[in-house]
């Protein structure tokens, strides 16, 4: 790692913040996916908007795409390089008892987010690449009608309840992720003060209530189908 | 009381160590650990064998030199406190107790419990000072006016004791309590702003040239540091790093 990515200060800020540009698209992504609860035709015109609206294709996207590929690699690269800082083992190491399991396995919460990240991409964006950009159908239509596809769509993917069993894991991992690393991201860039109690606090609200209202969609629609 | 120990024990630092038992017996709960440490040597050369060596000095929690890892946590089970002042009344009879020098590539074994903690002095080196003339004709300190606020802060950060334990507790081996500390106590002090941009910037480049590990806030450093060092002290150091980069 060189450049501006040497220190190590410097990689603890620009992971926390890409973690907040991700924690800003996870509230924009849950709003949309929640209009799924209240309204088929809401949810599908949302979706369109998003799929289809240049701005949010050519210049949000990439940006989001760039901002995961980063969380992730940086993280990992962190994982590997604070492993080796410690090259002899503790025989007894009581972790517990001075931190919390979430702050000390960001490791094993992301790579199980980074799973479903993969399994995410495969199921829903490549095969919208795929009718959008390969086969150029912008319409958003169902095959044969001339009706928006994206509810239908949802609601496929959650018939199957280990589906839907693997999704809940994913997210509670994603809450336990998050339970530490909403609260780490405001330490590392240096705001700790008087408003900390209160970003704790946000931060467990966070953790919880977005997790929470991804898993409810997923029961909701496996249930409602 | 009776204790079981198993301790790690390494002739060299290049050589291999690994964990030996030892027993223990009649050992008072009002001892501190150190002097049950003692007795144990005590009993090893009445058999001729060699004593386990460790770190100590002023035995009063002042010094930073004893630097034991107890049951799997730096200066054992208690909060505040450096080995030291760790008493055997927190044991139980019958108990086994893992002893172990810290672990950090940063922190290599020179014998036995005994580590190499010049990487600490180095970083301090590369900054961890003001440059004053000191040569007869220094100001009064009372000549410049601080608030009561800052000098507290900036006194709470120097009771930073430089033991290790921040490092030793750290999943990643992570020196940023240590580092941030010694930031800290000038960068809150009119003194320290003359050379702030200075001292920040080269200490953590010597905290990253000696080999910790990166900081992830988990907490554990500031829970286990014998003076309570804040996590505070971590983001201000996070704060004068990017003043510091950016300005």
């Amino acid at each position: 790692m060189s450049g501006i990515l040497s220190s190590s200060i410097a990689r603890k800020v620009a992971m926390a913040l890409s973690a907040l540009f991700l924690i800003i698209f996870l509230i924009i992504h849950l709003a949309v996916n929640v209009t799924s609860l209240f309204s088929e035709d809401a949810f599908n015109q949302a979706s369109h908007f998003m799929g289809t609206n240049p701005l949010i294709q050519f210049a949000m996207q990439p940006v989001l795409i760039f901002g995961v590929v980063f969380h992730f690699v940086m993280g990992f690269v962190l994982e590997l390089k604070n492993r080796a800082s410690r090259n002899v083992k503790y025989v007894k190491y009581n972790g517990a008892a001075s931190a919390t399991w979430m702050s000390r396995n960001m490791a094993i919460s992301g790579g199980v987010i980074l799973i479903f990240i993969v399994i995410h991409f495969l199921d829903f964006w490549i095969p919208e690449l795929n009718t959008k950009y390969v086969l150029g159908d912008m319409s958003g239509y169902l095959e044969g009608t001339e009706k928006l596809r994206y509810f239908e769509e949802l609601q496929h993917k959650f018939v199957s309840p280990l589906r839907v069993g693997a999704y809940i894991v994913a997210f509670i991992l994603l809450g336990l992720h998050l339970a530490h690393g909403f609260q780490s991201a405001f330490q590392s860039m240096g705001f700790n003060n008087k408003y900390t109690k209160c970003v704790k606090n946000l931060g467990t609200i966070y953790s919880i209530v977005i997790p929470l209202g991804f898993i409810i969609i997923a029961l909701f629609h496996h249930f409602n189908h | 009381m009776n204790l079981t120990l198993k301790i790690w024990r390494q002739k060299g630092p290049q050589e291999k160590g690994q964990m030996v038992e030892y027993k223990v017996t009649d050992i008072s709960e009002h001892m501190s650990f150190l002097e049950m440490m003692d007795v144990l040597n005590e009993s090893l050369v009445a058999k001729d064998e060699v004593p386990i060596a460790f770190d100590h000095d002023c035995r009063e929690g002042i010094c930073g030199m004893c630097s034991l890892h107890i049951n799997g946590e730096p200066h054992g089970p208690d909060r505040g406190i450096t080995t030291c002042q760790l008493h055997m009344r927190t044991f139980k009879d019958g108990d086994t107790i893992y002893i172990e020098p810290w672990r950090a590539k940063a922190f290599p074994v020179i014998k036995d419990l005994i580590v190499d903690r010049m990487a600490f002095e180095r970083i301090q080196q590369a900054g961890g000072y003001i440059s004053v003339n000191t040569s007869g004709n220094t100001q009064d300190a009372n000549s410049i006016p601080i608030s009561k606020y800052n000098a507290d802060l900036s006194m709470d950060a120097a009771s930073c004791i430089g033991c290790g334990a921040c490092v030793a507790s750290c999943k990643n081996s992570s020196a940023m309590l240590f580092v941030a500390a010694k930031v800290s106590q000038f960068a809150l002090l009119p003194q320290g702003k003359v050379e702030a941009k200075e001292r920040v910037l080269n200490m953590v480049a010597q905290m990253d040239i000696e080999g910790f590990g990166n900081c992830t806030n988990t907490g554990a450093c500031e829970v286990e540091c014998p003076k309570g060092i804040s996590l505070e002290n971590i983001a201000r150091m996070n704060r004068e790093y990017l003043k510091a980069s950016i300005i």
